[in-house]
């Protein structure tokens, strides 16, 4: 069941659109920052609020990047992967993370604590190799200085 | 018309097609896969590339998708252009890179829309050397297999099934490479039109699950061309055999009446004919003593009882039916004469369907086919439950709905055919459809307006828009302000429309709603529109038996109580489902000798004393009439086992053998072949004078040859035997029609009705229909689409009905129990397939949630329901569809003998476990 | 030189508020509107000024507006949406224009909407940007406080609202049509054009999609006028342009310059040339979807009209620089998988030929490519060619490889000579995602 808040917040977000179903992906990506992922049910959930089917909603949920159908860690870090940041150094930055925290892109650690996952290009390009974490952006990351910034999020 | 130019040869076409139908239409093969001639271009697989000059001093040109590109004067292309082809050879490659190459074991193969376009390509070697990607497959349910590893995103199964049929439970998935066309979850696809799938997939991805149990190759099929027998509509089907078993169903392209598609009915309903209650030898009850079972008795013998028995009969009543063709019904009245001759359905039908036949043949209107009914731009149906009575016409309105926006897209001068286009300047907007009815299905979320009351209220509806729209046409009192503002809406609708259509249904029994359509039609048509009319029939020839006319069953039932006759011929009939069970018994017990020809045991087959295994529609020739009075011929596609023979042939050996010995013949004694059968049709009702004209003769012959059912790579034709025998047996010989059971004869341009399997060079999926059509999408080339038996020839309304009902009024104890019909339950041979047996629904009763209150019924609680004197268990569905004072019973296999509508004290008849441990 | 997109911009990485962009003369043109400036007035002098659009394909903005159905019987409403999709590797230019200057997007945003005379705008962010998204929250925010959104214009009876959508994530959600189905709550796949979204985009109705950057320039334009704008720039294309470098250079970044600006000035005065150590290679000038620069075309003025199609285009003015310790397969490699990740899946060429093209880029890095892939290479370089695919995407691809095959030919060779990656210990392997 959706939240009294969750409820509000689609609502303020349908506003934005003529109908209902413009919101989707607003919707999608409300309730994934409340539940951390989209499950079967709250796709379900989502759907039935938006009067679509729940076949529609997935069709558009899984084109997506940023709407995770399989549930992720406590924080996501998203380790940018396109040009500038590969002629930086970005795979020395992520095997480092896979030395220091034994996950591999898509992975998420054991303890649940973060889920790596590969991005395209952040628009950091300046200051690549680049990472978000959460909301957070990091940039001119190197393999020295990633275990203090991961560190941050518990 | 426009002129356009192809590798530097000009060829005149519609201006509003596309590039690529233009020239299908003229036989040039451009391959393709995501275009479809039923639902236009999105541009999305690049297979039909060509190559376009701007004029012709342009020797460069530039490659473009001919599906997208407009068939404009002057367009000048090159299919051949070396580029152009290579590109489309590499769309194949591409194509290849993730297909698994399976074709030895894919059901799809040999009718491969995929194959033949690779093989038009000229693509053999694929030079891809990576891993593939693979899928996890879904269990779709009883009619359709997936498989997605053979995929290619042509996007066809998603357009058709969400956009073209409004299904809901199937999407694409994921992006990039790893695009997956399928359900959110496993389970049963919902939708009553998912196994046209099997046909729009270009490849095995679905496939017909029906078919695949007990596959065989489509070369090794032996077909004919058969109509639908599942309900009024007559589709057009090409049903195949092989080693005796029936083997699957297939559409068969009738521009007037199915166009591409069935409905999962018609498709996966076929199999009654391989049912193990089929009745295969003659039966016979010895002695005549009811206390003994039938024996299995040989042929000489079975007729020649049932000819002594009739030859001493002290008078014997034939009772026809709406499911046996028109032949059979024909020989029957020869048979017994025809004052001996009743209909054999119930009085309230047979008074529907002799108003109905009345309306079309004193009115002015026409009678509507269902590509009529596709381009009608405002509809109005009253009473009738379209998605489970006449599911193709359901499918028709979906179509319909999008033809009043098309202006705006001829505004905005998008071509009709740029599908996405066009979806995109309309969005939601629709065109009028009002429904009216008393069973909530997902297709009311189409309509413009829906309308939930009794039937009585429907009619009243009915008659208040004819009565806003005519002049003289008798107005309805006391009508409430919400009916009068929806009379109001429905009828400006109607007057704004330029081919206004009005569906009425017979399965509510109110002679009042077909009256009140007809007085719609008729203002419409006095208002200077083109309106349509069509009536929903109960079953696949009820037109038929109607045009042909007989008694009512009733005095068939008095004739024997009063002593009147003794006998009982029924010809292809259930009694039990056309009359409560009680009378049914009686008549049966009473008369001295019952003699029934049937193909499927069924509770009447159990009464007989002389049982003859009649033939399925795809085991002989026959007519059948729809709904709209098209007269349409089937053809037998194989020689059944056993005893069996088609109807008229057992009627007319029981005619020689009853008849005096050296005397004539005369009438069905003197039949020999079909001919004889169709000929004595035709005069047997002036209606039905031109029945003759429906297909060609037995003796029709092109180049001295008759037409083979096998396709010339039929095999293993002398070896299919070989655990028997050594010896090829001859093939059967067939003197009712002009095709063979053979591979040899002609293989040339047909008579539309004679064409089974659409073929060509190059074209062996069913997209060969395009290679049939002088434009794609249109007629058949020389089309024959069966013969319509009543135009209107009046040219007004000679006056209107104005027996207008009383509102209808909720008592405190009765309930008016209406039939629900389902797509899957309510007809009587689909549901001995085994396919749609599984997607019978349980037997239910809706009730409107207050009337569920005044019950003390809760949602999906099962009751007992004691009816007609039998006791039925019914699960309760609170609907606030269902009117109030209603009861709606599912018409599933459980409940078939119920008459209805019916006046019933449910707080008397209904049992619930509660009041049972109380009593 | 004049930097008038971002010379308020704070170099600490503040935003304005909306105070202090009005004490700059924000919104001051909207008075403008209020004392009889009519949307065709306004389409006139953006014509005259020769903006032209920022979002990589340089067409003209006046023109592009010409074609939306003007006048009473124009379909209602019309939309306004703001391209910030931004997901071209490489491009962080309207990044820096939004987070630090978010009310210049609402202002361009209301200006454009009154050209068109469309009720509605979008703007469509890409959903990694959230400081953007909080910035222009809260400017939306402001603006509509202020009465400049959601309340009529004085004198114009022309009221425009303005709503941010954050996308999920798809790098085809860049491309107009994928957009305007994207925030139709859709999965983002291309539309055919024609019909063109200026009369059937958003929902059916008239739509224009602008780049951020675009958007930006216009109440420049109507401040000061067309001639002003056309002497910012050193080339016929009017206006200034955010160029950008990254990669292996000494200062990678950012700088508004005249259009026309030449890459060598970028990246020897601006951005203090290539780091230490490594030499230049070649640059992609406007995001991956350009062909690749050499030495040899340093010099040519960077717009839409110099460079000639032969040699590349423009895009979005933000280059990556190619260095001699990088291996240009590798480079290319990681480009073509970018891009087939981020296909569509809906036309067959670029749903199937981009990921092969990405094993084959694979195999020559894991030294088991042979002269066939090569060919099959230039065979996808040929066929994945604009109006073969259905969208831009594909063609885009093929841009930096067919020119890394013409000018590190003997790179791709030597791959396959040697058998394997001569950089291979720096570029250490890529798994091909599939
Ligand atoms: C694959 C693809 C991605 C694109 N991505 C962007 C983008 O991220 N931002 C953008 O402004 N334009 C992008 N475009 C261009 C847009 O389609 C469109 O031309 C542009 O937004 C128009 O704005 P302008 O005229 O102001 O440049 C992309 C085009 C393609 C084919
Ligand atoms: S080129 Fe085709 S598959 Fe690729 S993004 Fe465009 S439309 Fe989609
Ligand atoms: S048939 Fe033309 S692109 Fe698919």
């Amino acid at each position: 069941m959706l939240s009294e808040i969750e409820r509000r917040e689609l609502e303020d977000a349908v506003k934005h659109y003529p109908d209902k179903r413009g919101a989707a992906i607003d919707a999608l990506l409300t309730i994934q920052r409340r539940r951390g992922w989209i499950s079967d049910d709250t796709l379900f959930e989502i759907a039935q609020f938006l009067e679509i089917t729940a076949e529609d909603l997935d069709s558009v949920a899984t084109f997506y990047n940023l709407v995770f159908r399989k549930p992720v860690g406590r924080h996501v870090a998203f380790m940018c992967d396109s040009i500038s940041c590969w002629i930086k150094g970005c795979e020395q930055v992520q095997e480092q993370i896979k030395k220091l925290y034994d996950v591999d892109l898509g992975q998420t650690t054991s303890d649940g604590r973060l889920t790596v996952l590969p991005i395209a290009c952040l628009g950091q390009c300046e200051r690549a190799p680049a990472l978000l974490i959460d909301q957070d952006v990091y940039g001119n990351v190197t393999p020295e200085k990633i275990e203090q910034i991961v560190e941050k999020y518990k | 018309m426009a002129t356009i130019i192809v590798d530097n040869k000009s060829y005149t076409v519609d201006e509003q097609q596309n590039v690529l139908a233009a020239c299908l239409g003229h036989g040039l093969n451009v391959p393709y896969f995501c275009w479809h001639p039923a639902m236009g271009s999105v541009g999305a697989c690049r297979q039909c590339a060509v190559k376009q000059f701007k004029d012709d001093r342009d020797q460069s040109g530039r490659l473009v998708m001919s599906c997208m590109t407009p068939a404009t004067n002057g367009t000048r292309i090159s299919i051949d252009d070396p580029e152009a082809k290579a590109f489309r050879a590499s769309v194949i490659e591409w194509l290849m890179v993730n297909h698994p190459h399976d074709c030895p074991v894919c059901d799809e193969g040999g009718e491969c829309h995929l194959q033949d376009m690779t093989v038009m390509t000229r693509h053999v070697y694929r030079r891809y050397r990576y891993q593939k990607r693979t899928h996890r497959n879904q269990a779709l349910g009883p009619f359709i297999r997936h498989e997605m590893n053979r995929c290619i995103q042509c996007y066809r199964c998603v357009r058709y099934y969400r956009d073209y049929a409004g299904g809901r439970d199937l999407n694409v998935f994921g992006s990039h490479d790893a695009v997956y066309f399928g359900r959110e979850q496993d389970g049963t696809l919902e939708n009553e039109f998912s196994g046209n799938l099997v046909e729009v997939c270009p490849t095995g991805v679905f496939t017909d699950k029906t078919f695949f149990h007990h596959y065989t190759r489509k070369w090794d099929l032996q077909a004919a061309q058969s109509i639908c027998p599942h309900c009024s509509l007559g589709c057009n089907t090409t049903a195949g055999e092989r080693s005796g078993t029936l083997r699957r169903i297939t559409n068969r392209f009738n521009s007037q009446v199915n166009g591409y598609f069935l409905c999962d009915r018609g498709r996966f309903g076929y199999e009654y004919v391989n049912s193990p209650h089929r009745i295969k030898r003659a039966v016979v009850r010895p002695d005549c003593d009811r206390t003994k079972p039938g024996q299995p008795e040989e042929v000489p013998q079975a007729i020649e009882i049932a000819a002594d028995r009739l030859r001493r009969a002290r008078g014997v009543v034939g009772l026809g039916s709406p499911r046996a063709s028109l032949e059979a019904n024909v020989a029957l009245r020869s048979l017994v004469d025809p004052q001996h001759f009743y209909q054999g359905v119930d009085e309230q039908e047979r008074q529907l369907l002799s108003t109905i036949l009345k309306i079309f043949q004193t009115g002015p209107v026409p009678s509507a086919s269902i590509h009529d009914a596709e381009q009608s731009d405002a509809v109005f149906v009253l009473g009738a439950d379209l998605l489970n009575e006449a599911p193709r016409l359901a499918l028709a309105l979906l179509q319909s709905i999008r033809q009043e926006p098309m202006e705006q897209v001829d505004e905005l001068k998008i071509p009709r055919w740029d599908e996405a286009a066009v979806r995109n300047a309309v969005q939601n907007r629709r065109g009028p459809l009002f429904l009216a009815g008393y069973q909530r299905t997902w297709f009311h979320e189409y309509a413009t307006d829906t309308y939930f009351a009794a039937p009585d209220d429907i009619a009243r509806l009915g008659f208040a828009v004819a009565g806003s729209i005519g002049q003289g046409t008798p107005s309805v009192p006391d009508l409430s302000p919400e009916v009068k503002d929806l009379t109001q809406r429905i009828a400006e609708a109607l007057t704004h429309a330029q081919r206004p259509l009005i569906i009425a249904g017979t399965k509510s029994g109110s002679q009042a709603t077909i009256e009140a359509a007809a007085n719609v039609a008729w203002a419409l048509h006095q208002q200077g529109k083109q309106p349509r009319l069509s009536f929903v029939l109960p079953e696949c020839n009820s037109a038929g038996l109607a045009l042909l006319g007989g008694g009512r069953l009733n005095d068939a039932f008095d004739a024997i109580r009063q002593g009147k006759a003794d006998t009982v011929i029924v010809l292809e009939n259930d009694l039990y489902r056309r009359a409560e069970a009680a009378n049914v018994d009686a008549f049966l017990e009473t008369a001295q000798t019952v003699v029934v020809i049937d193909s499927v045991e069924h509770r009447t087959t159990a009464h007989a004393d002389v049982l003859l295994p009649s033939a399925t529609g795809p085991e002989s020739d026959g007519t059948f009439v729809n709904q709209e009075g098209r007269a349409q011929r089937f053809y037998q596609v194989f020689v059944p086992d056993g005893d069996v023979k088609e109807s008229w042939r057992w009627l007319s050996e029981l005619g020689r053998a009853t008849s005096q010995e050296g005397g004539s013949e005369s009438g069905v004694a003197a039949w020999r072949n079909f001919d004889d059968a169709v000929s004595a049709t035709a005069t047997a009702a002036p209606a039905l004078a031109r029945i003759g004209e429906v297909a060609p003769s037995a003796s029709f012959r092109l180049v001295g040859q008759k037409v083979p059912r096998q396709s010339e790579r039929y095999s293993g034709r002398t070896s299919l035997i070989s655990h028997l025998t050594m010896h090829e047996p001859p093939p059967p010989v067939d003197h009712d029609s002009p095709l063979g059971f053979t591979m040899e004869g002609y293989r040339g341009p047909l008579p539309s009705p004679l064409i089974s399997q659409f073929w060509a060079p190059g074209w062996n999926s069913i997209q060969a229909v395009n290679t049939y059509q002088d434009e794609v999408g249109g007629p058949l080339r020389d089309e024959m689409p069966g013969v319509r038996l009543i135009e209107p020839v009046a040219t007004k309304a000679s006056g209107w009905f104005t027996t207008i009902p009383r509102a209808f009024q909720p008592t405190a104890h009765q309930w008016l129990l209406l039939p629900l019909s389902a797509v899957f339950g309510s007809d009587e041979l689909s549901n001995r397939s085994p396919a749609i047996a599984e997607r019978i629904g349980k037997p239910f009763l809706s009730l409107h949630p207050s009337d569920g209150a005044r019950l003390t019924l809760e949602d999906h609680s099962t009751v007992d329901l004691v009816l007609q004197g039998t006791t039925y268990r019914l699960v309760v569905h609170l609907d606030p569809s269902t009117p109030v004072g209603t009861a709606g019973l599912s018409l599933v296999p459980e409940v078939s003998g119920v008459s209805m509508p019916a006046w019933v004290d449910l707080l008397k008849a209904i049992q619930t476990e509660h009041k049972r441990r109380a009593a | 030189m004049e930097r008038p997109l971002t010379q308020h911009i704070h170099p600490d990485g503040t935003t304005r508020t909306l105070r202090e962009y009005v004490k700059t003369g924000g919104y001051r043109c909207l008075q403008r509107l209020s004392s009889g400036l009519a949307p065709k007035d306004l389409q006139r002098l953006v014509t005259d000024a020769g903006l032209r659009g920022r979002g990589g394909g340089g067409f003209l903005t006046g023109t592009k507006w010409s074609f939306v159905p003007m006048g009473a019987d124009a379909p209602k409403p019309k939309y306004i949406v703001a391209n910030g999709d931004e997901m071209e590797p490489g491009t962080f230019k309207d990044r820096v224009l939004m987070e630090g200057d978010p009310h210049g997007l609402v202002e361009g945003m209301i200006l454009a909407g009154y050209a068109i005379d469309a009720e509605v705008g979008y703007i469509f962010l890409r959903g990694e940007y959230h400081l953007s998204a909080q910035r222009l929250t809260e400017a939306i925010a402001e603006a509509y406080a202020a009465g400049y959104l959601g309340t009529p214009l004085p004198g114009t009876g022309f009221r425009f609202d303005l709503h941010l959508h954050a996308s999920a994530g798809r790098y085809i959600c860049g491309e107009e049509t994928a957009l305007i189905n994207a925030l139709e709550g859709k999965r983002a796949v291309p539309r055919a054009k024609p019909p063109f979204p200026q009369t059937v985009g958003l929902w059916g109705k008239p739509t224009v999609v602008q780049n951020v950057e675009t958007l930006y320039n216009i109440p420049h334009i109507v401040n000061q006028g067309s001639d002003w704008y056309h002497r910012l720039s050193r080339t016929q294309d009017g206006g200034t342009k955010i160029y950008g470098i990254s990669g292996r250079v000494a200062n990678p970044g950012w700088w508004e310059l005249p259009l026309g600006t030449t890459a060598r000035e970028v990246l020897e005065q601006h951005a203090g040339g290539m780091a230490d150590g490594v030499c230049f290679r070649g640059l992609l000038p406007g995001g991956i979807s350009t062909a690749f620069m050499t030495e040899e075309h340093l010099d040519l003025p960077l717009d839409f009209s110099s460079i000639p199609p032969e040699i590349g285009r423009l895009g979005t003015a933000t280059m990556i620089v190619l260095d001699d310790h990088t291996c240009p397969v590798g480079f290319v490699l990681n480009l073509e998988k970018f891009f087939a990740r981020e296909s569509c899946g809906w036309c067959t060429p670029c749903r199937e030929g981009l990921p092969w093209v990405a094993k084959l880029l694979m195999s020559f890095e894991e030294g088991r490519a042979t002269s066939e892939d090569l060919s099959l290479l230039k065979m996808h370089t040929k066929w994945l060619a604009p109006g073969h695919t259905f969208c831009g995407l594909a063609p885009g691809a093929m841009a930096p490889l067919q020119s890394a095959l013409k000018y590190f030919h003997d790179d791709f060779e030597r791959h396959i000579s040697t058998r394997g990656c001569p950089w291979s210990k720096k570029s250490s392997q890529q798994k091909v995602l599939v």
